[in-house]
């Protein structure tokens, strides 16, 4: 007899063999060996990165590794327990102190994955009875923190502040109840949120406003503080959140604010209360990392020239792209086939991209996405654009 | 039905007829997301469509209850008033 809820499994397993052809692991690709932050070995062939989300190239920075290590020599490899319970140690606090001062607010919070950072700052803070008016492109994170809190979701269309307005109208004095959900950058197309009009908005109908800048830490704006400093609104925006795992190089999630309530989440918010904390060492790496974000503007310079010279070489290619220059650049690709297709023909050429397909990438298109870091050389960039011209040519 | 309810069953049947490019013939006692091969995301976009059809906040945890063109139409008057 066959049980209902494995046969749901084998369905998804139906669809992939369906989507993908068989060999070839597009989704979760086994690295054998890393080398760099941007080298690996995949069997017997060198791999160079354009896949990960390490914009400023900090996994290997020597400080960023000695503090790992020392931490993990002094504190040992885990805190075995919660924050509310044994694992609140003077690093994650000492870590915390340092992102408040970062963002020049009252109160940060450290979660232990950037996931749970969404999860848990969006459902400690909604409940049953207010609203969530939350972009249509919000990451899985932003919907699942939403889904926990039991508020009411509400969706507006993809970087529509005229959209978002015209759903606060409709919600009338609900609107003092509501928290508007952005990201700083949107992890599919790397196209960035019109912030400033979104931030007059929130003004203009009293609600609270997050932005999400997982993408944007250490991308945007002098010190790397993300499109809220880029776009000169930090001081209007209520609750930033965002992941050690990207510019930071470690694993990790953070909450910081300016209302003094951000402090009682350590107490209502599930994904903060019922995890254990994260390891000493990530926390000392990340605290060198945060240092290093902060005083890296040569490392954002390298970003940039490395960003703008790809994107300006797919838009010579006549690819689609989105429509902000960013460390994620998706090429757009007519069909899932055509895109695995692009996809293993760059592997094959020793390039690892990400690929997206349906329904994550919009309009039953396809994306392969590219993620630019500052660690990449002048030669591995002309590498990956020499790759997309001669792919490009041979049609 | 209500009146009211049917109207609005009216209106969102050609909504979909017309926006989604469905040429079938809408069976309104049967499942959206079949008849519309639809896929989570276009489901999403589907009820965003509809919010700004009839004026009306549609939030998404709501769907749990909506399966049919029918069950749409009901909220959908329930919620104008």
């Amino acid at each position: 007899m066959t049980n209902n809820i494995l046969e749901k499994l084998d369905a998804v397993a139906e669809a992939r063999k369906a989507m993908l052809p068989k060999g070839l692991e597009a989704f979760g690709m086994p690295v054998d060996e890393i080398y760099s932050a941007t080298e690996a070995r995949k069997g017997d062939k060198r791999i160079l990165f354009f896949g990960t989300n390490n914009y400023l190239g900090l996994t290997f920075d020597e400080r960023c590794l000695k503090a790992a290590h020392e931490a993990l020599d002094h504190e040992g490899t885990g805190t075995t327990g919660s924050r509310m319970a044994n694992g609140n140690y003077n690093g994650h606090r000492a870590l915390e102190e340092e992102f408040a001062r970062f963002y020049e607010c009252q109160s940060a919070i450290v979660f232990s994955t950037g996931y749970q950072a969404n999860l848990g700052a969006i459902s400690g803070l909604v409940g049953a009875g207010d609203v969530l008016l939350i972009d249509a492109d919000s990451h899985a994170s932003i919907y699942d923190g939403c889904t926990l809190s039991g508020a009411d979701i509400v969706r507006f269309k993809h970087n529509d502040p005229e959209h978002l307005e015209k759903r606060l109208q409709r919600l009338g004095d609900r609107a003092a109840n509501t928290l508007i959900i952005i990201e700083g950058i949107y992890s599919m197309l790397g196209d960035q949120a019109p912030l400033k009009e979104i931030v007059e908005i929130k003004n203009r109908y009293g609600c609270l406003l997050l932005v999400d800048e997982a993408h944007s830490i250490g991308v945007l704006g002098e010190k790397g503080r993300g499109l809220v400093e880029e776009a000169g609104v930090m001081d209007q925006v209520d609750f930033v959140t965002g992941t050690f795992s990207k510019s930071l190089g470690s694993i990790g999630g953070y909450c910081v604010s300016n209302h003094p309530q951000l402090e009682q989440l350590r107490y209502v918010s599930r994904p903060y209360i019922f995890t254990a904390s994260p390891s000493p060492a990530i926390i000392a790496s990340t605290r060198v990392a945060l240092k290093l974000l902060e005083e890296g503007t040569h490392l954002r310079k390298n970003l940039w020239r490395n960003v703008h010279q790809l994107y300006d070489c797919m838009q010579g290619l006549g690819y689609e792209l989105g429509p902000n220059p960013g460390p994620v650049i998706a090429g757009v690709v007519e069909s899932p086939a055509h895109a695995f297709d692009l996809w293993s023909k760059l592997l094959n050429e020793g390039i690892y991209v990400n690929l997206i397909l349906p329904p994550a990438a919009p309009d039953n298109k396809a994306l392969v996405r590219v993620s630019v870091s500052a660690a990449h050389t002048p030669a591995d960039m002309d590498r990956i654009c020499e790759a997309f011209t001669r792919l490009s040519q041979a049609g | 039905m209500t009146n009211h309810q049917e109207e609005v069953l009216q209106q969102l049947c050609n909504h979909i007829t017309e926006n989604l490019g469905f040429g079938g013939d809408l069976q309104v006692d049967e499942s959206l997301v079949e008849q519309l091969a639809l896929d989570s995301v276009k489901v999403l976009n589907l009820i965003m469509e509809v919010e700004d059809e009839f004026d009306v906040t549609i939030p998404i945890n709501a769907l749990a209850d909506i399966n049919t063109p029918r069950q749409l139409a009901i909220i959908i008057s329930d919620l104008q008033g």
